[in-house]
């Protein structure tokens, strides 16, 4: 559906050039839900500008099913932009219009003709759960109905490719919670690509099915959210992924270092489990077997669109032979296991 | 002191010889003081509009063409908007003479009135358009907009308040204008009280003139308040 090509982008200054993208090639299926995660200034708002046209690449291709946007005239571009929604953080409504009337600008844009416009914002209007709301203006509305709004327009003409642009970034956590599950309705409904970019690995993990993450120019990290939580590589990777999982996690930090000075002998996992093992009960049974104590720090349980994912901090005492007999049992039951040696290495 | 409450008095009375008042004369220079005021906002507001999107999309632009066209467009109406209007009445003399026939009467006003207010009314309305959100300008042009529906449905609409508020402020001005205007003898209620109050030593014409076009500008202000609230949903 969507194919990036070794897409390259630099902006000319003054006295240096600054690159925002750098060789990025990526690509995303029909129908699926793809994140791009990233720090501002990762140059992910760059990318996904790219994906309508609002940025031209510097070097490399994008292409919109099978089309290259580089390759099209302005006004063959800006046709193509009908097919192609977009949200953004700060919701992007006229104030100067009425609810209905901003769902109706796509369409008056498109030439749509006046009777289908009016059936159409209608229509949308309902599936966002809005009705009766249609001739307040903006600034009457609630953040989360703002961006319901900016969804509506967004799906006026019937786009191939939603693009999220921090969508929820400006929401509270219960509003973002609403319009993502929005989101995946209207994903499911529509068989509507959607991309997403964001800072929030929460978004990622309730919505996306792939990830990319995004730093100075770089994807750094790519492949099924599942994967990624599961068995991340890179330090930026585990660091948004803590960030969802573990939110208090200097205060976790601190009891780590607490208890690596009091129990020198014992050792402290990071275990990640996923599946069938989140709902079993391996910590007591390793327990018993192995004749270790098991110390609980912190877990949480947390859903993907695809499965469960637990993380279980565990402080293990006991025998030294028994300790590493405990932990290959851990790896032989399928569960990510990490030793954490000191407080900055997670 | 009682010479002094009577030259007092004096002084007061002088405001209030109605008699000198010519009623007749006093009408038709509030016509015409109202015509030159409504033509020339006729023709600011469009030409206003037109300077304000060339310089709200010239300025925005880095290619060699928008940057010349912006620093011309600039650099007229900088000279224009700094010209004292009473100089740039009597440098367009010869101008107005060609092109209006005559340097007197309403008519003969007007290339002054709408030259000196059409780029300040333009800033103004620039500005109205560079305080509108850059992201709902991006959310237009990623629905597919064209400059044109850019401008119509967009820039125009969002930035009303600021258009009608600033062509209430330009309006305002251009009476002040007109007044002036009519000292050159372009006629209306400024040339009413130079020509019959200050140089037949008739101070209550003078006053008549002046109530008038107070009246006018609160007129004027009010309407302008009115339009801005009622179009302001933001």
């Amino acid at each position: 559906m969507i194919t990036l090509n070794h897409i390259n982008k630099t902006y000319e200054g003054k006295r240096h050039s600054v690159t925002a993208v750098d060789d990025v090639s990526l690509s995303v299926d029909e129908g699926e839900i793809y994140g791009i995660i990233g720090y501002s200034g990762a140059g992910k708002s760059t990318l996904i500008r790219m994906l309508n046209g609002l940025e031209q690449p510097t070097t490399g291709d994008v292409l919109i099913n099978g089309e290259n946007l580089n390759h099209l005239s302005r006004k063959e571009l800006r046709e193509r932009r009908q097919k192609i929604g977009m949200i953004f953080q700060h919701f992007n409504l006229l104030w100067s219009r009425t609810v209905k009337e901003n769902i109706l600008l796509p369409l008056e844009i498109a030439n749509v003709p006046q009777g289908e416009r009016d059936s159409k914002a209608e229509e949308l209007i309902g599936l966002v759960g809005l009705k009766g709301r249609e001739d307040a203006y903006p600034s009457q509305l609630s953040g989360g109905q703002k961006q319901r709004v900016g969804i509506a327009r967004a799906l006026a003409n019937d786009p191939e490719v939603l693009l999220c642009d921090e969508a929820t970034s400006s929401l509270d956590p219960q509003t973002t919670e609403d319009v993502l599950d929005l989101l995946v309705d209207i994903n499911r409904r529509l068989n509507l690509t959607i991309v997403v970019i964001t800072h929030e690995m929460n978004v990622i993990r309730k919505i996306c099915k792939r990830v990319a993450v995004m730093e100075a120019g770089n994807i750094i990290e790519e492949g099924d959210v599942v994967d990624i939580f599961k068995n991340p590589q890179n330090q930026a990777t585990k660091r948004f992924i803590r960030q969802d999982t573990d939110p208090d996690s200097e205060n976790t930090d601190d009891i780590f270092e607490k208890l690596i000075q009091e129990f020198p002998n014992g050792q402290l996992l990071h275990l990640r489990f996923h599946g069938g093992s989140t709902q079993s009960p391996i910590i007591s049974k390793i327990s018993r077997d192995y004749e270790v104590d098991i110390n609980i720090i912190q877990g949480n349980i947390q859903s993907t669109q695809e499965t469960l994912l637990g993380s279980l901090y565990v402080q293990i005492l006991g025998d030294k032979e028994n300790i590493k007999q405990a932990i290959d049992e851990f790896k032989r039951m399928n569960v990510e296991t990490e030793e954490v040696n000191n407080v900055d290495a997670d | 002191m009682l010479t002094q409450i009577s030259i007092g008095q004096s002084i007061i009375s002088q405001y209030f010889e109605f008699s000198e008042v010519n009623w007749e004369r006093v009408y038709e220079a509030s016509l015409e003081t109202i015509y030159m005021t409504f033509v020339s906002v006729i023709a600011v507001f469009f030409l206003g509009i037109i300077l304000g999107l060339i310089l709200f999309e010239t300025g925005e632009k880095n290619n060699l063409f928008s940057k010349i066209i912006h620093q011309v467009v600039a650099f007229f109406v900088n000279i224009f908007r700094s010209i004292p209007f009473i100089i740039l009445i009597v440098l367009l003399i010869p101008f107005t003479k060609e092109l209006v026939g005559s340097m007197t009467g309403p008519t003969a006003g007007l290339p002054a009135l709408i030259l000196a207010s059409a780029p300040f009314y333009g800033r103004l309305v620039e500005t109205g358009f560079r305080e509108i959100d850059r992201g709902v300008i991006e959310a237009a042009e990623s629905m597919g907009a064209n400059k044109a529906e850019i401008i119509l449905k967009v820039l125009i609409p969002e930035s009303l308040p600021s258009i009608i508020a600033g062509i209430t402020t330009t309006t305002i001005s251009l009476v002040g204008y007109t007044a002036m205007a009519g000292v050159i003898g372009a006629g209306g209620l400024g040339n009413l009280a130079y020509l019959e109050g200050f140089q037949r030593s008739q101070p209550t014409v003078t006053l008549v003139a002046t109530i008038l076009i107070l009246i006018l500008v609160f007129i004027i202000q009010t309407i302008g308040d009115l339009l801005v609230n009622r179009i302001d949903k933001r």
